[in-house]
């Protein structure tokens, strides 16, 4: 059974379909991405999966519950962490797991040992006693996951684990993610960064203006809208679209962007080759692997951080 | 294995087994959330308990010493006190529903906007089984705590000067708490409408709070003033909680049906209040 279904989730705000008509399921223990760029109706649909937004057309269950009629339910089996940390600055780093545990009727017995392991696991031992301001903003979203932990939710909402955090900081949270997706946590992650994506994803469904336009594995979506290897090349910011028809026929496909020319090919070293055969000398030039945002270039024809 | 074995089994992170299953924690929720939201609200205060407490015990001294006795030796000697008592007896009462309306501003201005603008606690308690309702009835029944218990000293203080000579004075302890709720409670509702960083606030403070100290039969009798000024006394929860005060501290005479119309008048200001408060929060966190 599904843990999380979703047919026709319609959301619109006056004149504007944050999200429309979206359908989707998370089977338990999945971890299941929500891509997109800003505005591609990521949140509004974490919301509406809590039921703290009002759908406007469409079905949702999760767990079988509809989050709008049995909203204390529902909440009740989710962890929630939101894009920006709310943490409660006027409580300690411990308060703050506590007082939140209480909002789910927990005992203070409970909540005082659960405290702990969680401080533990989101290495916030020391910073126990510290006020919440004096963290560092890898610290907050590591307690703000610790917190939405408090309650022993079967499913986790991520809503952009890791925007704004350093890649060390970063390294960190998708470790402590990865243990929790180990011991069976479902967790939904909602992020513009494709290589967050790739690392924490199971299955994803790729958002724009809030559709679906593409669904599956980050190998497989990339497998199907992408070559295996990229060429980028760069001739400088004046050249870069006039040397494309002199690169017709190298690739399998060619991307111009202000900056960079982009060619998709299986073997890159091979197309670059070929690229000065033909007597063009781009000023710099990688070949790498396809990522998701190869993907998302293909199929919305822009890229995901603007 | 036990459950508290497996709890500390570092292993198993999330499922403790010593946690009430989803559904349980819903209908605790359900059932007790106002409660256990009136709880932790008083918790937070913890941040501030310093203040509160000189507020609690220094305000009572200082405004009995200098209004009661400093002012009162001066009106004693002129008029003879006020409404057949010394004018410290007369002003106890006022000095202590006024003080206790007033602080019920700061918790339902400032720390209403930060909930939901600032800090965003209203969201964070939004994503658990609290609904929006028990968060608006828990800031009530949390904020009327403090204020009950900050009354309590300042009574002390006022049997210690011999402001409070009737056996019934205690009642002006819940008559004051109730007042700042009165007050508060529509103050919430607003609170909870303001976008920007808040600069009404100072407004409310200086415009409202401030007027109905002075004018609203603190110092004198509201029928001291001219007519034209009299309604903002008729108006304000400041007014009608110091006249139940004088009634409960020293036996003021008051018709019945003004006494009936001072209770109507502190009791209807909250039901409006906690109505609109919880369409205000709702509307905001159901988007």
């Amino acid at each position: 059974m599904s843990v999380i279904e979703a047919s026709g989730l319609t959301k619109t705000y006056g004149e504007l379909n944050a999200v429309d008509g979206i359908s989707f399921e998370v089977a338990p223990g999945e971890s299941f991405g929500l891509l997109g760029p800003n505005g591609a109706g990521k949140s509004t649909t974490m919301r509406m999966i809590g039921g703290t937004s009002l759908r406007t057309s469409g079905s949702l269950t999760v767990l079988g519950l509809d989050p709008e009629l049995n909203g204390p339910e529902v909440r009740a089996h989710l962890g929630v962490i939101p894009q920006q940390d709310n943490l409660d600055t006027e409580l300690k780093v411990r308060e703050n797991l506590i007082l939140y545990g209480r909002y789910f009727g927990l005992s203070h017995a409970f909540l005082k040992r659960k405290a702990d392991e969680l401080l533990e696991f989101a290495q916030l031992t020391e910073k126990a006693d510290e006020k919440v301001d004096n963290l560092s903003g890898g610290m907050k979203r590591r307690l703000t996951i610790a917190r939405g932990l408090v309650n022993e939710p079967k499913i986790l909402l991520l809503d952009e684990p890791t925007t704004g955090l350093d890649p060390q900081a970063r390294h960190i949270l998708w470790d402590r993610l990865f243990r929790l997706k180990e011991e069976g946590v479902t967790l939904i992650v909602t992020t513009h960064f494709m290589d967050e994506a790739e690392q924490l994803c199971d299955r994803l469904i790729v958002m724009d203006h809030g559709k679906i336009v593409a669904e599956g594995s980050p190998a497989s979506l990339i497998k199907e809208y992408a070559t295996r290897e990229v060429l980028e090349m760069r001739f400088g910011s004046e050249r870069n679209a006039s040397v494309v028809s002199q690169l017709e026929g190298i690739g399998a496909r060619i991307e111009v962007l202000p900056d960079r020319v982009l060619l998709y090919t299986p073997d890159g070293e091979g197309a670059l080759e070929r690229v000065a055969h033909v007597g063009l000398r781009p000023v710099t030039s990688l070949v790498r692997r396809s990522s998701l945002e190869d993907v998302f270039l293909r199929l919305t024809g822009r890229s995901l951080i603007d | 294995m036990t459950s508290q074995s497996a709890f500390l089994d570092s292993n198993r992170l999330v499922y403790s087994g010593a946690a009430p299953s989803p559904s349980e924690q819903a209908r605790r929720a359900r059932r007790w959330g106002w409660l256990i939201y009136a709880e932790c609200r008083l918790r937070r205060m913890k941040a501030y308990f310093g203040t509160i407490l000189v507020v609690a015990l220094l305000y009572p001294v200082l405004y009995l010493a200098a209004m009661g006795i400093g002012l009162g030796s001066l009106v004693n000697s002129g008029v003879g006190g006020i409404d057949g008592v010394p004018y410290l007896v007369f002003v106890g009462a006022g000095l202590l529903v006024s003080t206790i309306v007033t602080e019920s501003t700061n918790e339902f201005t400032f720390s209403i906007m930060a909930g939901f603008k600032w800090e965003k606690t209203f969201y964070a308690t939004q994503a658990s089984p609290i609904s929006p309702a028990q968060m608006v009835i828990g800031e009530v029944v949390g904020v009327f705590v403090r204020l009950f218990a900050q009354a309590i000293p300042f009574w002390v203080a006022l049997l210690v000067f011999g402001a409070a000579p009737s056996g019934w004075s205690w009642l002006i302890v819940p008559i004051a708490a109730v007042a700042g709720i009165s007050f508060g409670a529509p103050l919430m509702a607003y609170s909870a409408t303001v976008e920007d960083e808040g600069y009404q606030f100072a407004f409310v403070q200086r415009f409202i709070v401030m007027p109905m100290f002075l004018f609203a039969g603190t110092f004198y009798p509201l029928a001291q003033m001219p007519p034209y000024l009299q309604w903002v006394g008729w108006i304000s929860p400041m007014w009608h909680g110091t006249q139940l005060g004088r009634i409960v501290s020293y036996g003021m005479e008051n018709p019945l049906w003004l006494t009936v119309v001072h209770v109507l008048a502190l009791v209807i200001p909250i039901v409006v209040g906690v109505a609109l408060s919880v369409r205000v929060f709702t509307a905001r966190l159901m988007k």
